[in-house]
């Protein structure tokens, strides 16, 4: 299985990275890093660019993060339609490893504050589809 | 080597819906920056088309545009980074042209972006995102760059009355561009008044989807000086990229690829920030206008708000930016847009601009950013 269910739309499905779906479907979030320099990356890749090794680990994200940005999108493009309004979000977590998400909705809009504490987590979504969502720290 | 210089500039009207095929919508701007040359299109060595694709059905339209322009069969080919892409062209003529490849080159940017709905066009920008990683979630270019308004708000206290405010001046220039969209100039209430599209940006903080063509004519220096009066030489370019994810950027209050691109433009030209007399930016989105001031230097981080508190980016301020109206009045045909940019400091710098001519501007700069900050583009002309 690939990216074909992942988040409220998919374009692509096949990558090499494909496994970070099996771990979502487990409840992960997994980002990798490189065996044989230590780089990690999220969006995970399976790829190392600096050493040219494709010779990488998983590991899990866990831990709290801290809200880096966010907005609240009232008008969402095609297939977001019924989403509208929800909430993007950039959070960045041990590391230094930042992670683009929608903030849960069990947030409300008052309670959002830059700087505020996070954890992320696979969420399903209708249809059987799945994503990760940033809930409170 | 020889200096490279434009020669003309033109742009179509740029409006919601243009009403004419994309070939049509070019002719508009190439016969603009043509008229007054002492030269025709037999005299064009080669063509460059800048856009964005997915907009029309049209696939490859290089071949289209040089073929209705009579431009065949001379070279064409297209370029592309998206909001950008007509200052790359810029770019990619210089480079022709200063290595003696070509004498002139005609640099044909154009979008016809009513051909979708505005829903349709907003999935094609949020797919100008990392698609398996950030497009799934719902993210488009508003979105993306009310993420860096509101880290800057964060970071620096920036209000968004002070973003009201970049709207308030590009709408009072606008008012009098007869090529812009938006000819009405907007209250301070009137803007903060509009529906939130994104937080923190309202309908009045973005820039509109809009129908438009440009075009610039690049020739070789000795060529440019026998085929117009006043030759606007390029002496300075810069162009840098960013990461194609939001989650790979290291700041959201400020654009990296534009502080890059300027840097360049600046140590080619051997100038700086305070030597500028008049500028284009960038501004698809009111907060894109102040982090454009802070990158290029004209304010520091952070401060980039006093210089709209102050209007010192009025006209007739210390450092004039968007006295066109910007991209908030002009609209914004992707492709088109840097061409439009450069026509206006073009313009200035020949003391016929029609909205509001900076006096005795002789140094222009265009800044000119491509989706969400991945790629910048940064030109510095001179009369
Ligand atoms: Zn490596």
């Amino acid at each position: 299985m690939g990216f074909e269910n992942f988040g409220t739309v998919s374009f692509t499905a096949e990558a090499k990275a494909a496994d970070f779906i099996t771990y979502l479907e487990a409840g992960k979030v997994m980002a990798t890093r490189c065996r044989k320099c230590g780089v990690s990356y999220f969006p995970p890749r399976m790829d190392c660019p600096r050493c040219l090794s494709s010779d990488v680990e998983w590991f899990e994200i866990k831990g709290d993060g801290k809200l880096i940005s966010y907005t609240v999108v009232n008008y969402g493009p095609t297939g977001f339609e019924n989403d509208a309004p929800y909430i993007l979000a950039l959070g960045e977590f041990d590391g230094g490893v930042q992670i683009f998400a929608c903030l849960s909705r069990d947030i409300e809009q008052k309670d959002i504050q830059i700087g505020m504490g996070l954890v992320v987590s696979p969420v399903k979504l209708p249809d059987n589809r799945i994503a990760y969502e940033f809930k409170k720290g | 080597m020889e200096d490279v210089a434009i020669a003309g500039a033109g742009q179509s009207v740029f409006s919601r819906k243009c009403g004419v095929s994309i070939r049509e919508l070019c002719f508009e701007a190439f016969k603009e920056a043509m008229e007054g040359l002492d030269i025709t299109g037999d005299d064009i060595d080669a063509s460059i088309i800048c856009s964005a694709p997915e907009y029309d059905k049209q696939r490859s339209p290089a071949g289209l545009i040089s073929e209705y322009l009579e431009l065949t069969p001379k070279p064409s080919f297209y370029v592309e980074t998206v909001c950008s892409s007509s200052s790359t062209g810029l770019r990619v003529a210089w480079s022709l042209v200063k290595a003696g490849l070509h004498r002139v080159v005609a640099v044909i940017g154009f979008q016809k972006m009513s051909e979708l709905t505005s829903r349709e066009a907003a999935e094609r920008m949020g797919r100008g995102g990392d698609i398996i990683w950030e497009s799934p979630f719902g993210l488009t270019m508003p979105a993306g760059y009310a993420m860096y308004a509101r880290a800057h708000m964060a970071k620096y206290g920036t209000t968004e009355e002070q973003l009201a405010k970049v709207r308030v001046k590009n709408s009072h220039y606008g008012a009098s561009n007869p090529k812009a969209t938006y000819r009405k100039e907007l209250s301070l209430d009137e803007i903060l008044g509009s529906e939130v599209v994104t937080s923190p940006l309202k309908k009045f903080d973005c820039c509109a989807n809009a129908d438009g063509s440009s075009c610039i004519i690049v020739a070789r220096g000795d060529v440019a000086k026998g085929i117009t009066d006043v030759p606007i030489w390029i002496i300075g370019l810069g162009a840098a990229t960013d990461t194609m994810t939001m989650s790979g950027r290291e700041s959201l209050t400020g654009l990296r690829c534009a502080q890059e691109a300027g840097k360049q433009a600046y140590q080619m030209a051997g100038i700086g920030a305070q030597d500028i007399d008049v500028a284009e930016v960038h501004d698809c989105f009111t907060i894109s206008e102040i982090l454009a001031y802070e990158d290029l230097g004209f304010a520091k981080p952070g401060e980039g708000v006093g210089l709209i508190e102050e209007k010192q980016t009025y006209a007739d301020g210390k450092m004039p930016v968007n006295v066109d109206g910007g991209l908030l009045s002009k609209g914004h045909p992707i492709g088109a847009t840097g061409g439009s940019q450069i026509r206006t400091i073009v313009h200035q710098l020949r003391g016929q601009a029609t909205e509001a001519q900076v006096k005795g501007a002789e140094i222009g700069l265009v800044h000119n950013i491509g989706g969400i900050g991945q790629y910048g583009n940064v030109t510095i002309l001179r009369r």
